[in-house]
């Protein structure tokens, strides 16, 4: 069961050589993997890691011999126990896929029928494949449920995709893929979609039932230390190529490229914190709610210095957005009062002026679909300069210039339109259209969580240079306890709709801890190859002793 | 997440206009090349309608129901008006009125569509319960209906028509909508305090576009259906003004008697082709630009 315990490698799996995968864009083929070599043993987890764009997905799917619609594989080998799935039929490969070869995807949501039952999905491969019948099928359903540790393994397959929550999901799915005893299985970013205390029960049942069954895998993330606790080796791509390959606790140790110590480095980005008694917005015993029936806000109250940046931490469902959402007034509060540099702000958006609507702005998690994909950059940054200052024609267009120079674009960009951009780019934008407004306060919605560590790092850069030119107040809503030790002055732990803990990071972040706070930031996984397996430990002790 | 290879995006020039409508163009398959032509000929037809037609449009120039030949390309109706004229100047007045009532029923429809997408409530449940009643009574019976009660000028016919073709504009119009709608960017203009105007006409419309133009050529091919078979009816544009419709009804009893000179075919038909090629022909353009909008590509 432990890591401990050495795994038994067998012969060799998997050999892909001089892969080469090419993409249709507009029609012209570009090529998204140049030429890799991957070499997996029976038994043996491979993690493949780097940022979106570097060919990960597109390669472990190519390890199924599979190409996307709009992908081609041009160059190369793709052995499969003895078989070239390059010049297998359709026929064969389809053979193999469920049976020999299975993949666990992102979203379990996505990839589950909605309209069947959990068992009837889980089972489906195995008795497709006539490898057992279905009253063996279902039995052996329930023994991996249990297995993955799913609560009440023997009725849960009852359940409909919609009736459990996204970890229990996402075993749910590692079932379905273990559900042949596969040589292989493919997990792609499949805990990237989940809060941190879920990951951790996900991450122990994935790696347990792989040891058990001595399965190979593939395990694709951009998370290191999430593939750190998975891997018994690591390749780190980059942009279609192989940067370097180690052993994980070689490579954690002594990374030998620069790019590779560029992605360990990100970690380290700190802030000092500063304290202030400047209160620019008092959020006081606020309560909110949808429909009137339960409450998503319960008796929140937080305060938000001048200048400095406040984090509000939570899992999914803690009320986090709902906050900002009370805040800007799309949500008015049914209890409790906001007050704005000490005057009550009105409840409803509507109620409010303009001049009071710009001094609060919003970025979004997703610059995809918070920036309109019909505007210009120069629509997207003058609108809010020409809506709140008055300011238009060439005028505008040089205010906009200037931005786009202060969040280190330039001008050429003004014509181009957010489609025509690249993420981090495009979350620049967003930055720009709400500073183009030149609010005291901005409330940050989860705005990094959608990108690669290195393209959030330079936002995180970006914001905090921002904010000493602008001396704005930053609202930091996320679920991603690193981003919050790099930029928070203080830190909000939310859950379930209530205040937990708020305070100066240094005393949030030491202990003495509340427990839920404990439960969080204990969850956070950890580049240390043996975090899981202590962690793990720790709280089996703990429960003992309780 | 895997992105799709963002640096070559960014640094690749943005072509200009032109050079995307001749991109566009190429791709264009034979039959949407056919539909474009067609129409491009029934506009300039109906543009320079006196400058391409022999004779007036009501003047009477030769005996009744003389054959086509030299003098008369097509014939004379049953009063000695030349056909061939006439059908250019039917042109000018079916495609032009059935234009102006798609363009009228797009406004009416379009607006109220995206309003009610963004503010729910009871003003989505009236308008759109209005709509599901109009929608249960046939188009050209209630058309008929309201035309006997309010008179036969061109202007009514329009209203009407419009009115009655915008409670289908506006069902496709609000169910495209409520997929904008929900996007962070309405919200984010919301939150900027932008009015209704700015947030339906720059947020919401440039973003439900491709599905409305496709909307918009098949609708057309339906309003100036139903404007041929009112006016063949009686009840749509009136005589002496030229339109296809009524001029199948005015020759209507010429359909079975044999034609003995070139081209053998009856008078009522040239209307009646020219109204079904121009059909055909939109259908034509709006296929190939529906395949183009959805996605449905062809497997690369």
């Amino acid at each position: 069961m432990s890591s401990e315990k050495k795994r038994v490698k067998g012969e060799s799996l998997l050999e892909i050589s001089g892969l080469k995968i090419e993409g249709n864009s507009d029609g012209v083929w570009l090529p998204i993997v140049k030429g890799v070599d991957v070499s997996l043993k029976r038994g043996e987890v491979l993690g493949l890691i780097g940022e979106s764009g570097a060919g990960k997905s597109t390669i472990g799917l190519a390890a199924m011999g599979f190409a996307r619609p709009g992908c081609r594989i041009t160059d190369g080998t793709i052995m499969f126990d003895g078989i070239d799935l390059r010049k297998a039929s359709e026929e064969e490969r389809r053979e193999l896929w469920g049976s020999r070869i299975a993949y666990v995807a992102q979203s379990a949501a996505a990839a589950f029928n909605p309209a069947h039952k959990l068992i009837d999905q889980t089972v489906e491969t195995a008795v497709r494949h006539g490898i057992m019948d279905r009253a063996k099928a279902e039995a052996d359903a329930v023994d991996l449920y249990r297995r993955l540790q799913l609560p009440n393994p023997e009725t849960i397959g009852n359940r409909y995709p919609h009736q459990v929550s996204g970890g229990q999901l996402q075993r749910a799915m590692t079932a379905m893929a273990m559900s042949c005893r596969p040589d292989l299985i493919i997990f792609d970013e499949p805990t990237t979609a989940l809060d941190v205390t879920t990951q951790v029960e996900v991450l122990a049942a994935m790696r347990d039932i792989v040891e058990q069954f001595n399965t190979a895998a593939i395990y694709i993330t951009h998370d290191l230390a999430v593939v750190a606790q998975m891997a018994d080796r690591i390749t780190v791509l980059r942009r279609g190529l192989e940067v370097e390959q180690a052993p994980t606790r070689e490579m954690l140790k002594e990374p030998k490229e620069d790019y590779t110590k560029t992605l360990w480095a990100v970690r380290s980005l700190a802030k000092e914190e500063s304290i202030s008694d400047d209160i620019a917005l008092r959020i006081h015993a606020v309560d909110a709610s949808y429909s009137g029936v339960v409450k998503v806000l319960d008796n929140v109250t937080v305060q938000l210095p001048r200048g400095r940046t406040v984090a509000v931490v939570g899992e999914s469902g803690s009320g986090k957005s709902t906050l900002a959402r009370a805040i800007t007034g799309l949500l008015p509060p049914s209890k409790g009062e906001i007050y704005f540099n000490g005057k009550p702000l009105p409840k409803a958006l509507k109620d409010r002026d303009k001049d009071t609507l710009r001094r609060i702005q919003m970025i979004y998690q997703s610059a995809d679909t918070s920036l309109n994909p019909r505007q210009t950059i120069r629509d997207l940054i003058g609108r809010p300069i020409e809506f709140y200052h008055g300011i238009k024609g060439a005028a505008r267009d040089r205010k906009v210039a200037e931005l786009l120079d202060s969040i280190e674009l330039n001008e050429s960009y003004i014509d181009r339109l957010p489609t025509e951009l690249s993420g981090g780019q495009k979350q620049r934008i967003s930055i720009a259209r709400a500073l183009a407004a030149q609010p005291e306060i901005i409330i940050c919605d989860e705005v990094t969580s959608a990108l690669d560590q290195i393209v959030q790092e330079e936002i995180l850069t970006l914001l905090m240079k921002l904010q000493k030119d602008t001396n704005v107040s930053y609202l930091f809503i996320t679920h991603d306890i690193a981003t919050v030790r790099a930029i928070s002055d203080e830190i909000v732990v939310m859950h379930q709709g209530k205040v937990v803990q708020q305070g100066p990071k240094s005393q949030v972040l030491n202990p003495p801890h509340p427990a839920y706070t404990e439960l969080l930031l204990s969850s956070v996984p950890e580049m240390d190859p043996d975090w899981l397996t202590n962690l793990l430990a720790s709280r089996a002790e703990a429960k003992v002793k309780a | 997440m895997t992105a799709q290879a963002p640096d070559i995006r960014s640094v690749r020039a943005r072509r200009s206009f032109l050079q995307n409508v001749k991109r566009t163009l190429a791709s264009a398959p034979i039959s949407a090349w056919f539909g474009m032509t067609v129409i491009v000929i029934y506009v300039i037809a109906a543009v320079f309608a006196p400058l391409i037609a022999p004779y007036g449009e009501a003047e009477v120039v030769g005996k009744a129901y003389q054959p086509s030949g030299p003098e008369f390309w097509l014939g004379t109706d049953q009063i000695g008006r030349d056909l061939f004229s006439r059908l250019i100047y039917g042109a000018r007045n079916t495609v032009g009125i059935a234009f102006i009532t798609t363009m009228l029923s797009f406004m009416i429809g379009g607006t109220l569509g995206v309003l009610t997408a963004l503010k729910r409530g009871w003003l989505d449940q009236g308008i759109s319960r209005i709509v599901d009643a109009f929608l249960a009574i046939p188009v050209l019976i209630f058309a008929l209906m309201l035309l006997a009660v309010f008179g036969k000028s061109i202007w009514m016919l329009i209203l009407i028509l419009a009115l009655l073709d915008s409670t289908r504009v506006f069902r496709l119009a609000r169910a495209t909508a409520l997929n904008v709608v929900v996007m962070d960017y309405v919200e984010a203009a919301k939150l900027r305090g932008e009015g209704m105007g700015w947030i339906i006409f720059k947020e919401v419309l440039p973003n439900i576009l491709p599905p409305m133009i496709t909307e918009f050529g098949l609708r057309f091919c339906f309003v100036f259906l139903t404007i041929s078979a009112l006016s063949f009816l009686g009840v749509g544009i009136q005589p002496p003004t030229a339109d296809w419709g009524s001029m199948v009804a005015e020759s209507k009893t010429l359909i079975t008697f044999p034609v003995r000179t070139f081209p053998y075919i009856p008078a009522p038909f040239y209307p009646a082709i020219a109204i079904a090629l121009l059909t055909v022909a939109i259908n034509f353009v709006v296929d190939w630009f529906l395949h183009k909008t959805s996605g449905l590509r062809d497997e690369l």
